[in-house]
């Protein structure tokens, strides 16, 4: 038992209650904003080195032990994503200070990225599949107030669209819930695991584990991403930047985790289908990349491929695999939220997100053109960046397991990603200076603390990944290992 | 014919399914939410029905008795309830935001090409 485990759920949702008691005081309201995701990871900090010496840190809540209650789980892997969450979400926040305005801040905008927040984080602990129902709709629901707050016509059909489709896989999913329960009579995790390894993994619980990979697909952007562009494209910056670095990422959390450690005996079906998915995905995500001349467009079409390619390594049920989707995920999170930010700023300050309609920004702005440069080739894994091990690890863990189609696929669709972004970089940045300091519509001010603690991060990971390969190879252990967090959690010796 | 209450509960869910399909289907956004509220109601009476459904047990398990009810079921159907109940709500509000604001509840002509 680690009381220290409902901290990053509980400190993001009581700040976010106080924030509506003091709706008035938006200063109040930025603080502790501020104050309670730096501290959710420091808590983060404190759990991760806990497991690394003591192995799974387990939380019974109300004593209730597993599988009769629900539990808090937190093992490397999730603690690892609630870390990189801390430090994303301060980032996005304070781009959101200086660009989000003040309607929006008046509206509930700080508590509801808490909420968001306290959702993701519950989904990263919660060792219940319902509990997991629970949070991603704690999650789900503050996004649709996100995509639609400020009620832009956009905006408001974006979010509708969004909605209808959210709304629809949460019922897939409590369909799934209904039936995984009626055949093994269990919802916690590692008993569900235990149960499906005891009576063998028939076509009955294939079925019900491919209706779950729709479910996650759905959230992820995994093959059913049609929603995905134009609901991230609608809402301010600040807000498609947590979005593109947060929510995909939970769904492929819940593919890993599901998996992973319950539904991993019949991979020729199921894993080899995420495959297929991650390669189609993966294509169809580039092609979009490099057709549209729109940076809103553009990214998003990004954070499709970004997920085609980290399900690729997901696919492969191998430690290299596995290992390079774990170092690429973090780095996906980072980078995805950096590049959204600096897509934001240039729509900022040029007041178009058409390529066609400006150049030359270098000019006034050398620091967000390198900077630009920097995550664009972070995002395609040119080394020294954070992008690169992440890519190795992946195409060796497609090699060695015989994917040799989806290792292809993964490094031809990164080159489009890379020609995606140039071209961004040249036409935005290079060529005639179209716009003077006076006509520009916005200015720098105050966004480039965020983007630069994104961009010295991304080089950071790059240079230092041997810094965190202790814990990575933890995480991969755990999870290439399902008796080691079935243990933990049924307190079997 | 039918001898068991579940099977009759499963075409029932069957049939709210249907139902909810083919109002997503339709243009209007009401019709829409409309159709995805049957369908949570489809989904929870799947959950009750798959819990298994039993009369004239207590829902714990006591020493003398043998019969009893789980209770688990009906746990997740009233989160589930909750849940969709503030989903349909907040996707009423905005889509009655979105036809003050555009005029228009057809899918077809909220999809908009003018102004993107």
């Amino acid at each position: 038992m680690n009381n220290l485990i409902i901290l990053p759920i509980i400190i993001p949702i009581i700040a976010g209650l106080l924030m509506v008691i003091f709706k008035k005081s938006i200063k109040f309201q930025r603080i502790l904003s501020i104050f309670a995701i730096v501290s959710t990871g420091a808590v983060a900090v404190i759990l991760i080195n806990q497991i690394s010496k003591d192995g799974i840190q387990i939380l019974h809540l109300g004593g209730w032990k597993a599988p009769f209650g629900v539990s808090m789980v937190a093992d490397m892997f999730a603690t690892i994503l609630i870390l990189v969450t801390s430090i994303v979400a301060v980032c996005c926040l304070l781009f959101a200070f200086q660009s989000i305005g003040e309607k929006r801040e008046a509206y509930y905008f700080y508590p509801l990225f808490l909420f968001l927040i306290t959702g993701v984080n519950g989904s990263f602990m919660t060792g219940d599949i319902f509990n997991l129902f629970v949070c991603f709709e704690v999650m789900l629901v503050s996004s649709y107030v996100l995509i639609s707050l400020g009620g832009t016509k956009i905006q408001l059909r974006a979010s509708i669209q969004y909605i209808l489709i959210n709304v629809i896989s949460s019922f897939l999913f409590l369909v799934a819930i209904a039936f995984l329960y009626a055949m093994t009579g269990t919802l916690n995790f590692a008993h569900l695991a235990q149960r499906v390894a005891e009576v063998g993994q028939d076509g009955l619980l294939t079925t019900v584990a491919i209706l779950l990979l729709i479910v996650f697909s759905l959230k992820a952007g995994l093959f059913l991403f049609y929603w995905l562009p134009g609901s991230y494209s609608a809402p301010p910056t600040a807000i498609s930047a947590i979005f593109a670095a947060l929510l995909t990422k939970v769904g492929i959390y819940a593919i890993i985790r599901t998996f992973y450690l319950i539904f991993y005996h019949e991979p020729q079906i199921t894993h080899l289908l995420i495959g297929i998915l991650a390669a189609i995905t993966m294509v169809l995500g580039a092609i979009g990349a490099v057709a549209y001349g729109d940076i809103n467009r553009i990214l998003t079409y990004n954070v499709i491929v970004g997920v085609g390619f980290i399900l690729a390594g997901v696919a492969t049920l191998s430690v290299e695999g596995i290992t390079g989707s774990l170092y690429y995920l973090i780095h996906d999170m980072i980078v995805k939220a950096l590049i959204f930010l600096l897509g934001g700023t240039v729509i900022h300050l040029t007041g178009t997100s058409k390529l066609n309609e400006f150049s030359g920004l270098i000019r006034l702005h050398p620091q967000l053109g390198w900077m630009f440069f920097i995550a664009a080739l972070s995002l395609s894994g040119i080394p020294p960046l954070s992008g690169f091990l992440g890519k190795v690890f992946i195409t060796e863990g497609t090699f060695v397991t015989g994917y040799f189609w989806l290792g292809g696929i993964g490094l031809l669709t990164s080159l489009m990603v890379l020609y995606s972004i140039m071209k961004i970089f040249i036409n935005g940045f290079w060529g005639y200076t179209v716009l003077t300091e006076e006509t520009e519509k916005g200015t720098t001010k105050g966004l480039m603390l965020p983007i630069g603690i994104l961009t010295a991060l991304t080089i950071a990971l790059g240079l230092g990944s041997e810094g965190i390969q202790t814990y990575v190879d933890l995480a991969t252990q755990t999870l290439m290992n399902p008796e080691i967090y079935i243990r933990a959690v049924l307190g079997i010796k | 014919m039918i001898d068991n209450m579940e099977t009759l509960m499963s075409i029932l869910v069957g049939i709210l399914f249907a139902i909810g399909t083919y109002l997503l289907l339709t243009k209007t956004l009401l019709r829409i939410i409309l159709g995805t509220s049957i369908i949570g109601h489809g989904v929870n009476l799947l959950i009750i029905t798959m819990g298994g459904l039993k009369t004239g047990g207590p829902p714990f398990l006591g020493r003398k008795e043998t019969n009893f009810t789980d209770s688990l079921p009906q746990a997740l159907l009233l989160t589930a309830v909750v849940i969709n109940f503030a989903t349909t709500a907040l996707f009423l509000v905005l889509s009655y935001r979105a036809y003050k604001e555009m005029g228009t509840d057809d899918t077809e002509q909220l999809r908009g090409m003018g102004d993107e």
